[in-house]
């Protein structure tokens, strides 16, 4: 007996090709391209090294390295790697750690088995790409290096065939694999991460306000694109002038930086009086913090959420996922109750020895007006007459910065406006504060959404005023009223940074950027924001209001079933083509048995139609001619249309009487 | 004929036997329906499946709905290229063709044509002879037919069948082997293995004179005739065909007098049936390569003597199926 022989389509037999070595290497410097941006210079190259070391390797073929090199460069890589970011199990050093190993898995691959695990390293890897982002973009472009992954799948396992062919039997594969997807996307029984906890870094590089102010923070976030939330308003959108989003309220001042301080919890009562009422729902972008925007005022709290003392709607948790929640907010409504004698004095409280110009200024006021609602105006009207340059590039401010701003420089952005606007009123003796949050935003006319963005951040003042409680004044926009009406591009002088998205552009680069967003937008909500109760609205909607895990379970094994019963079907039916000569020939044949002819197994189409004319004389030279017809067409050489049409016409019109 | 199922007495094939049915062999030409195809996932599709598990858990632990679409996609892919991999053997058409008879010891040339009736390649599909573990791999072009040789070591004389055959395909992804078994209705004939010994000396009842001068006589060029479809090749005149474009045979002198009866009764009888067929054997094929005229005589068998490729065959093929209930107590 002859011993079996190797199996040939067992990948473990199969030793590595330099074409399986080029898709792989191609693969994988596509899918870490992306992160080749994040992680620093020496790993992206130690990674090209090691893929140029395997390449070397399989071109002069000698001898892979030996395992013990292999383990030291994985030591070194890992020392690297805890050195670079003090830790190795976060998750940027876990995507590094990741970059090595790929590099030197390459190097102790040997058969098509240790090609195809590089194969799921690449899909994991492309995984790892969506922990930074998940655009449209990113999409599509992961999409194209699944392709060439699959692409090199399919390679493996017909060593013979063309690259080409490999990438359209992939791209099949994925067009095919798409309706799963989708049916599993929708109903697979989703669960809330995370799971455990998170690496410290897992939600590092966020952009957004943060709860201190110190100049040259907003400016900073001026010149991002990125969107901080998007709302949706039911009715009629405010103007401009009730744009304004809280955000942090700023307290305590040490002479640079402001900060929020200590909140504390407030009840939620009634807002009183107010211009309009506003309905809208939020789609926030994840910052990390514990903050919701909401228009001033909020009179509604959304689910898990609570509203501070000083007029800002917390959540319970820090929002690290887009998330979505519905608002009511009431501009220029006032919450009741009088402010704390604690909380006024703590919004007059001033470093000591900082701009003791502002301070004399303020003092000198203070001297000839005694109502603060008086002194307001006269701050407002002072200001507005200093004629304030509204710049993304204000000089640098030395020790007592807001002297310098009031009466030197006079060029600020609207963190200075703010926080000098303040302290002049501290000075003066009435209680004021800082708050952050975002003012504006922008109306997609397509989908009614209004888009804000982090370069809309913004910082304005509250003075407190006994009889009216806290007031807003926006001393940004007292001093440059272009700012809030008409938006920051239009505000700044020309040649100062202003983020593209803002500028002002021609009607067709509108529209096609409005087309853009409110696709994103979209994604954002029915892709990215596709959670436990966006699937649970979902199939509401649908007509399945209460579905459990069962359900879902149940409905999602039955179409997955379906969906593959259906793509067997079709890919079977195409397996053969039945000839149309013999599907007409068989059609007469049964025409034939029906008025009682039958033919026999043995019999040929000449015996056949010559035993059926003598049984019906009065058709039997279109039997006879039938016959003859389909052996000329289904034996003969050539196969003439003309033929075959005219077949078809004598089957479909023959009746035997 | 019988129907000779592999299925013996162990655990493993009388499960299969279970699992595939009583499938006997079939006759003319079998096709894959897709119900005879076969499928699991390979190992490395079950590394696919921890793959995705993990990827799952990712994406619920970072909320990436991307990494859920992807991990989806993935299992798409996977469930996808299941259908594709049964597609890629469902409907394929097995045909057997011709194994020329061989020798016991040496290896049996079967020849199984694989007819695809689709119009596109289905690449690396494995041919696989399940007792014996011969193999190919081959891309089978769009509807055209590939032909395939299992050589099969014939271990002894008489019939023997091809068995089962498995057809394996792991394309496209790899993640999962699809497969088929089919037993058809092909076998090849095993002559005894020849023993090398000489001719025997004489023969009870024959009539010839000088083996001697026979032997010698078989050089002896005599005439030409004209050629006849029984002829051997190797006594075909082909340097007069050559010349004439006639087919023409060369005669040698001495036939009719060197005449031989390979006769069972010459063999000693401590020799057992095999060694006996073995010894037959060598001799036709030792009377063969001299030209002599030679007929054979068993029991139960009385082949004339004659000479060339057709009574060659007869005599092998009467050797080949001896049956020893038919002797009665032959010696």
């Amino acid at each position: 007996m002859i011993a079996a022989a190797a199996h040939p389509l067992a990948p473990e037999q199969r030793a590595v090709t330099g074409r399986d070595l080029g898709w792989l290497c191609g693969c994988l410097v596509f899918v870490m391209a992306p992160h080749a941006m994040r992680v620093p210079w020496w790993l992206t190259a130690l990674s090209m090294c090691l893929f140029g070391w395997r390449v070397y390797v399989a071109m002069s073929q000698r001898r892979l390295p030996s395992v013990w090199i292999l383990v030291g460069v994985a030591l070194l890589g890992m020392l690297a790697i805890g050195l670079e970011y003090r830790t190795i199990f976060g998750r940027a050093s876990g995507i590094a750690l990741l970059m090595v190993l790929a590099g030197l898995k390459l190097l102790e691959m040997r058969t098509h088995r240790d090609a195809t695990m590089v194969v799921f390293l690449c899909y994991f890897l492309v995984l790892t790409n969506f922990l930074y982002t998940q655009s449209i973009q990113t999409a599509v472009i992961m999409f194209a290096a699944l392709v060439a992954i699959t692409g090199a799948l399919v390679s493996f396992s017909a060593p013979h065939r063309s690259s080409m062919a490999d990438l359209r039997t992939a791209g099949l594969l994925l067009v095919h694999a798409i309706p799963i997807a989708a049916v599993l996307f929708v109903l697979f029984p989703r669960v809330q991460g995370p799971l455990w906890g998170m690496p410290q870094d897992a939600y590092s590089g966020v952009t957004g306000l943060t709860d201190t102010m110190s100049p040259g923070t907003l400016s900073q976030l001026s010149v991002s694109d990125a969107i901080a939330f998007r709302a949706l308003f039911k009715g009629p959108a405010p103007s401009p002038r009730q744009l304004y989003w809280r955000g942090p309220v700023l307290w305590d001042y040490d002479g640079r930086t402001w900060r929020t301080g200590p909140r504390r919890w407030r009840t939620a009562d009634e807002v009183t009086g107010g211009e309009a009422r506003f309905e809208y729902s939020v789609v926030l972008e994840p910052h990390n913090r514990n903050w919701l925007f909401a228009l001033e005022t909020a009179a509604s709290l959304p689910p898990n959420s609570w509203l501070s003392n000083d007029g800002q709607v917390m959540s319970n948790a820090e929002i690290r996922n887009r998330m979505r929640y519905d608002m009511v907010s009431v501009a220029g409504g006032q919450r009741g109750g009088e402010e704390t004698q604690g909380s006024q004095a703590r919004a007059t409280i001033l470093p000591a020895g900082f701009n003791p110009r502002t301070l004399a200024l303020a003092q000198e006021w203070q001297r000839t007006i005694a109502d603060d609602d008086a002194m307001l105006r006269h701050a407002i009207a002072w200001l507005r007459d200093q004629r304030f340059v509204y710049t993304l590039l204000p000089p640098a401010l030395g020790r007592d910065s807001v002297d310098e701003f009031l009466f030197d420089t006079k060029r600020g952005f609207c963190e200075h406006f703010s926080s000098a606007f303040v302290v002049l009123m501290r000075a003066a003796g009435v209680p004021a504060r800082v708050v952050t949050g975002y003012q504006g935003g922008e109306f997609n006319p397509l989908d009614g959404y209004v888009t804000v963005r982090q370069a809309e951040a913004h910082a304005w003042a509250e003075v407190y005023v006994t009889a009216r409680g806290w007031v807003r004044v926006d001393p940004t926009a007292v001093s440059m009223p272009g700012r809030v009406d008409s938006g920051m591009a239009n505000s700044v002088p020309s040649g100062d940074p202003v983020p593209f998205m803002m500028r002002a552009d021609a009607a067709w680069l509108k529209s096609m950027r409005y087309n853009w967003e409110a696709l994103t937008n979209r994604w954002n909500l029915w892709v990215l924001g596709y959670n436990t109760d966006r699937q649970r609205e979902f199939l509401a909607r649908i007509g399945f209001s209460d579905a459990d895990w069962r359900n879902l379970a149940t409905m999602l094994l039955t179409t997955v079933g379906l969906i593959l019963v259906a793509l067997l079907a079709w890919s079977l039916k195409r397996l053969v083509r039945p000839d149309p000569v013999q599907q007409l020939w068989l059609a007469f044949c049964r025409k034939l048995a029906a008025a009682g002819v039958e033919r026999d197994p043995h019999e040929g189409p000449r015996d056949f139609t010559a035993r059926a004319a003598q049984r019906f004389p009065n058709v039997a030279a279109t039997i006879v001619a039938v016959g003859e017809r389909y052996i000329s067409l289904r034996y003969g050489a050539v196969r003439r249309d003309a033929e075959l049409a005219e077949l078809k016409k004598s089957v479909r019109e023959f009746r035997p009487a | 004929m019988a129907a000779q199922l592999t299925a013996g007495g162990t655990r493993r094939s009388r499960l299969g036997t279970w699992f595939y049915g009583r499938r006997t062999v079939e006759h003319g030409p079998i096709t894959l329906g897709h119900r005879r195809v076969y499928i699991m996932p390979t190992r490395i599709g079950m590394m696919f499946a921890a793959t995705l598990a993990i990827m799952l858990v990712g994406s619920i632990n970072y909320v990436l709905s991307l990494g859920f679409m992807l991990t989806f996609l993935l299992a798409g892919l996977a469930l996808a290229g299941m259908v594709h991999t049964v597609r890629n053997l469902a409907r394929l058409v097995v045909v057997s063709g011709r194994a020329e008879p061989v020798f016991a010891g040496e290896s049996a040339q079967f020849r199984l044509f694989v007819e695809n009736p689709a119009p596109w390649v289905r690449p690396a599909v494995m041919v696989r002879h399940d007792a014996s573990g011969a193999q190919t791999v081959d891309d089978i072009p769009a509807s055209a037919t590939a032909d395939v040789i299992l050589p099969v070591h014939a271990a002894r004389r008489g019939w023997l069948d091809l068995g089962r055959v498995s057809l394996e395909t792991r394309f496209p992804i790899g993640l999962f082997r699809a497969w088929s078994h089919v037993q058809p209705d092909f076998r090849c004939l095993v002559y005894p293995r020849p023993e090398k010994a000489p001719l025997p000396p004489s023969s009870p009842d024959a009539s010839f004179g000088s083996r001697q001068a026979a032997t010698q006589g078989t050089d002896d060029f005599s005439s030409l005739r004209t050629y006849q479809p029984a002829d051997s090749p190797r006594h075909v005149a082909w340097k007069a065909v050559a010349r004439t474009d006639d087919m023409l045979t060369k005669q040698f002198t001495g036939d009719a007098s060197a005449e031989l009866i390979l006769d069972w009764a010459l063999i000693p009888g401590a020799l057992d049936l095999e060694a006996k067929l073995s010894r037959l054997t060598g001799w036709v094929l030792a009377c063969e390569a001299a030209g002599l005229r030679y007929g054979l005589r068993m029991p139960g068998v009385n082949i004339p003597a004659a000479h060339g490729d057709m009574h060659r065959t007869a005599c092998l093929t009467a050797l080949a199926l001896f049956e020893p209930a038919a002797a009665p107590a032959a010696g």
